[in-house]
């Protein structure tokens, strides 16, 4: 004869960061903070398209102030940091959470851009350092000289090599597809929803993501097909 | 036996007032010394569970499904009836008592009626708080509709999940108490005996249906809430899982079985489509408002519905009921259906089956109107029949779909066996021959939120009760009969499936104990009933093991107690020599065909005794007496 | 017609489990998914071998016993259908049906098809309720509510909870049937009251059960039977950040998961005693 206990109880505090709400939480303020920064950085980019003097006399505006200069930079790499340590818990309870998989699960409601976020983001990341090693500190820069300075020329010249648009487009496509659920999912993880309200987020979120992407895109098309010289 | 019904004196209005002053009281810091054992964790379990835990009992709730929230209470749909007179069109608690007893066919006790009709006004209030979606008006005051031909509209719901909403209210005030301790749940645990000690019930023994492990659980008294014995007809509305093991195991151990003959037939059914049919499901009632049922005038006329003109379809209902048509009570539509496809005008391809037609309601009121009144029923049947109901009548046909009988119970519904209360379906207390719409949800939480924790209460604060533990040999012996069944059942390794005996006796009852009866044939039932129970304990296949989740072993024991039930539904429906409700003797009816009650003679509540397998068991009689309702003949003429 | 049923077959919780496929023929097109199967334990019985253990109950698609993955997809292709209400002629003629069990570390598998979802009574009993005991209510008209909040209240409290939402996503996230029952309670006015601590006590024990997070991919709502929209979610993350502001100060209880089952005084069959 035995007695089972079972329902033992546990207390902890209530701690907003444990839980994967809370995580989603500071993903969506993170990445709106991201979005911000995506949207002031194709629309500074694509001053481009009026000429080498107006591209670098903004270039040397956004580094006029270090100390805002910098602020910015930190907020950014804080963001970027509680953004992916964040996707990182969310991945590892994910694969924690169904041990033995399916085989075989087909989707039925979800979008592409959903389920391949775990996948966009990092090459995002992979993007994003390559992007700086290339245009920020221009230590690996094919295509010619790096000129500290001359945004314009660095542009230009960075673009004119075949794969390195490419592999610019390829991450702006996918940047596509992560704003594209992001947009729409910052909302849902802040609490913001009605369903009247989520056709038209989804909508403008595409809008949105479009734009930024096709904006972003349109500079080493523009330098490939001589439009920019 | 003398059966004490213990209803208090005084005017009618007066005695649950005078009942519940009467009642001595539970100390508060004693209540948690007691413990009581509910099974069952539907609308009437769930409730009383959550309630007594709430004052402050160590309650233990069981339950076969995986949650307490699955239990079959979750499948009503129409709604719930309440005297609130919310619309102002003439209701009050004396009304619902009076149309309660006169649907019943006086065969219930008023005392207990009246007592359901005042404590609906407040189990609205207290599902309203817990947060049940009741239907509302623009202005945020309660929604009401007119269910089953009542005259007034006191009917609340919940879209057409009513019942699923009041059972997730119950479900919610449970699981509240088991977090907060008071409440230990037991999911997927089966109840197979009551253990009895010195003429008091004194615990369970339960099996666990996943580790097979047999429980033993103690307490100071056990409520049943185990629901209705309609399964023992193999197909009926209810869920696959409904079974009446617990209250059949209760009445081997001394509680007194009352009217098992009284069972109620649901007009309104998908009708069934083959031998592999596991269940039949329920179109709601609402759709006699504007449907119009009929049969082709001719035998066996098999062409399809819309082929055959006007003047060559019978309009039974509105032909033989002038002032009521299609809106007759249950009953009566049942047993119509019955007659016209005995007569093969039967529909469909089995021939048991009547259409149920919109095409005039369409032309009249609009295929919108329509949409918005039965567009989810209406889908419901395409998905099933695949059969489009805008474009070609329903077919139809009665099905089993509630019980009145069950355990006898004395006003405080407590049975027989001292300690051992039975609430909602699982006793026979308020619906007398017949239950109207929307009376079910109403029984099972007046008795469990309202009813039994006052007088479990009572019964705690007047007893003593010695401690008690495993090694008692009536507990011993508990544990050893529900082994040696278990032991029985897997050890037979004959050659038929437990569904297949169980299809077979189901379709027994239902030929000769269904919507009609007669002595021949009862008769007749009861000898087949016989025989196959003795095959059954001799050919039975039940594979695997008691020491894992076994289903077939699970169902073994339930149609073994189904067995025994049916025998004594017969015998019930055998010694009843009259027409009352949903029983329907053929030998007494008047000359045009109604059911014909014998008031001087079978006015009472017949209550069986368990003499032992195979014996006959011994009649108890409760005579009802009718001081505010007097018996007439119903009719719909 | 005939069908190929591939079942997902496993013992016990620490059996590997593995497919196994059994042929049905003399299958009718009108009878159910889960007919079909009775029609196959019916002939293992008489084979000699164990039957298929899956879930179900009321097959009329409201009480949520039952569920499994039919080819990859939670209850079936037909949208807002149970798999007791999801009829055979939805599928061809000689169709190889592959059916598997929900999986979730938060759903452990019994046996076969049927999974422990003990984890949803835990979720509820965390805070899915509205504090009211018996006797305590004022007068069912006392507090109007309006008829869209009482629409929308209504439409999440559809939830039946049969688990699918868990096992569609990718995650293993119950947030749709979290979300449902805060929204459902939430948006009623008699709700309003906890919505701090219901919030923030049911995410929490949700979170101790071992399930996966949101990412709003939005599977769930596609497969479920009563189709409860992806809105309830937000409900649920807005009630959670405030809840978790105003209640800081507050300490959060959980219960410990258990896969146990209790049996109170347990006696084990054996056989020499009962000879």
């Amino acid at each position: 004869m035995a007695t089972t206990v079972v329902g033992a109880r546990e207390i902890q505090p209530a701690r907003f960061w444990a839980s994967t709400n809370g995580k989603k939480a500071v993903m969506a303020v993170t990445g709106f903070i991201l979005l911000l920064f995506v949207i002031g950085h194709v629309l500074g980019n694509l001053q481009v398209f009026e000429g080498p003097a107006q591209l670098n006399a903004y270039g040397r505006y956004l580094r006029a102030v270090p100390e805002i200069l910098w602020a910015v930079r930190i907020v950014l790499i804080v963001s970027v940091v509680l953004h992916i340590w964040a996707s990182i818990a969310l991945a590892t309870r994910k694969m924690q959470a169904r041990p033995v998989g399916y085989a075989n699960r087909e989707n039925v409601s979800s979008s592409y851009a959903s389920r391949t976020m775990y996948w966009s983001g990092p090459i995002i990341l992979a993007f994003v350092i390559y992007h700086l090693l290339h245009l920020t500190a221009g230590v690996v820069h094919p295509g010619g000289q790096f000129i500290e300075g001359d945004v314009y020329h660095n542009v230009v010249a960075g673009f004119s090599v075949w794969w390195v648009s490419a592999w610019y487009i390829f991450s702006m496509i996918l940047v596509g597809f992560h704003l594209r659920h992001g947009i729409w999912s910052m909302f849902q993880s802040i609490g913001f929803n009605h369903p009247r309200h989520t056709p038209i987020l989804k909508k403008a979120a595409l809008v949105l993501a479009l734009a930024i992407s096709l904006g972003y895109i349109s500079i080493p098309v523009a330098v490939m097909t001589g439009l920019i010289k | 036996m003398e059966l004490k019904s213990r209803i208090p004196s005084g005017p009618i209005q007066d005695k649950w007032d005078k009942a519940r002053f009467d009642m001595k009281l539970v100390n508060p810091a004693n209540k948690r010394k007691h413990s009581i054992i509910v099974v069952g964790s539907g609308l009437a379990g769930g409730s009383a569970a959550a309630t007594l835990g709430e004052l402050g009992y160590k309650v233990s709730c069981f339950c076969f499904q995986d949650s307490p929230r699955r239990a079959h209470s979750i499948a009503a749909q129409g709604g719930i009836n309440a005297a609130k007179n919310y619309q102002n069109d003439g209701d009050s608690i004396y009304r619902l008592f009076y149309d309660t007893v006169k649907g019943g066919d006086f065969r219930a006790r008023e005392a207990n009626v009246y007592r359901l009709a005042q404590i609906s006004v407040q189990i609205i209030d207290q599902c309203v708080a817990q947060g049940v979606p009741f239907a509302r008006e623009y202005g945020g005051t309660l929604a009401n509709r007119s269910f089953g031909g009542a005259q007034v509209s006191r009917t609340f719901y919940a879209r057409g999940q009513t019942g699923q909403q009041l059972l997730l209210g119950a479900y919610q005030a449970l699981e509240r108490q088991v977090n907060a301790g008071s409440v230990t749940m037991y999911p997927r645990t089966e109840m197979l005996d009551l253990i009895v000690i010195e003429g008091k019930v004194r615990g369970i023994v339960t099996r666990n249906l996943v580790t097979g492990d047999i429980g033993i659980h103690l307490a100071d008294a056990v409520i049943l809430g185990t629901g209705g014995y309609g399964n023992v007809f193999y197909l009926s509305t209810n869920a696959k899982g409904s079974n009446a093991t617990a209250i059949w195991r209760a009445h081997k151990r001394g509680a007194l079985f009352a009217n098992p003959c009284f069972t109620q037939i649901h007009p309104t059914c998908i009708p069934v489509s083959g031998d592999y049919q596991s269940k039949l499901t329920l179109m709601s009632e609402s759709l006699r408002n504007d449907g119009r049922i009929w049969v082709p005038l001719k035998k066996g006329d098999k062409r399809p519905p819309n082929q055959i003109p006007e003047q060559e379809r019978d309009y039974y209902l509105e032909r033989r009921y002038p002032s009521f048509g299609n809106l007759v009570p249950r009953d009566v539509a049942s047993r119509n259906a019955k007659y016209v496809c005995d007569e093969g005008r039967g529909v469909g391809e089995t021939a048991l089956g009547v259409y149920l037609d919109f095409s005039d309601a369409i032309r009249r009121l609009g295929r919108k109107t329509i949409e918005e009144r039965y567009g989810n029923l209406f889908d419901m049947y395409q998905r099933i029949t695949d059969e489009d109901p805008y474009q070609v009548p329903m077919r139809i046909y009665p099905a089993i779909h509630y019980t009145m009988g069950g355990l006898w119970v004395d006003y405080n519904l407590m049975s027989t066996v001292p300690g051992l209360f039975v609430i909602g379906e699982a006793n026979f207390s308020d619906h007398g021959a017949n239950r109207l719409g929307a009376s079910a949800l109403m029984q099972g939480l007046s008795d469990g939120y309202f009813i039994v924790p006052y007088t479990v209460g009572d019964y705690l604060a007047n007893n003593k009760f010695p401690s008690i533990d495993e090694s008692d040999p009536e507990v011993r012996n508990a544990v050893a009969c529900v082994q040696q069944t278990i032991q029985k059942l897997l050890s037979i390794n004959g050659k038929r499936t437990v569904d297949s005996f169980h299809r077979e006796l189901g379709k027994i009852v239902w030929d000769y104990c269904g919507m009609s009866r007669n002595a021949q044939g009862l008769e007749h039932a009861i000898e087949r009933i016989r025989e196959l129970r003795d095959e059954y304990w001799q050919n039975v296949k039940v594979p695997g093991s008691g020491a894992d989740l076994n289903q077939s072993l699970e169902k073994a024991g339930r149609v073994a107690d189904f067995f025994e039930l049916a025998e004594l539904m017969c015998i019930d429906a055998r010694e009843r020599n009259e027409s009352a409700g949903g029983h329907f003797r053929e030998e007494y009816q008047t000359a045009d065909g109604e059911a014909q009650r014998d008031d001087d003679h079978y006015s009472y509540v017949a209550a069986w005794g368990y003499r032992g397998y195979g014996n006959y068991p011994e009649l108890s009689k409760e005579p009802l007496e009718f001081e505010y309702v007097h018996p007439a003949q119903r009719s719909y003429k | 017609m005939r069908v190929t049923l591939k079942i997902w077959r496993q013992t016990n919780r620490a059996d590997k489990g593995r497919f196994v496929k059994y042929q049905v023929g003399d299958v009718n097109p009108d009878m159910s998914i889960l007919e079909c199967l009775d029609v196959l334990n019916e002939q293992l019985i008489e084979r000699d071998e164990e039957p298929v253990a899956f879930e179900h109950d009321c097959r009329e698609g409201i009480c949520g016993s039952c569920g499994f993955m039919i080819n990859g997809v939670a209850h079936g292709p037909l949208p807002a259908t149970t798999v007791c209400q999801l009829t055979m002629r939805h599928f061809k003629d000689g169709a190889e049906l592959l059916l598997e069990p929900w999986r979730a570390r938060a759903f452990p598998i019994i046996k076969d098809l049927t999974v422990d979802r003990r984890s949803f009574d835990r979720i509820i009993a965390a805070g899915g309720y509205i504090s009211v005991s018996t006797g305590s209510a004022p007068d069912g008209n006392a507090i109007p509510v309006p008829k869209e909040a009482a629409d929308r209240a209504m439409d999440a409290a559809a939830c039946i909870g049969c688990g699918a939402c868990v096992a569609a996503c990718p995650n293993a996230s119950p947030a749709l049937f979290t979300g449902a029952k805060i929204a459902h309670l939430g948006t009623l006015p008699q709700g309003a009251p906890e919505r701090d601590r219901r919030a923030i006590h049911m995410v929490a024990q949700m979170t101790a059960e071992g399930f996966g997070g949101c990412t709003n991919i939005g599977e769930c709502t596609g497969v479920c039977p009563k189709e409860i929209p992806l809105e309830v979610i937000a409900r649920m993350n807005h009630d959670f950040i405030w809840g978790s502001w105003r209640e800081r100060d507050n300490v959060v209880t959980t219960m410990r998961p258990f896969t146990e089952w209790s049996t109170g005084s347990k006696f084990q069959i054996n056989e020499q005693e009962t000879d």
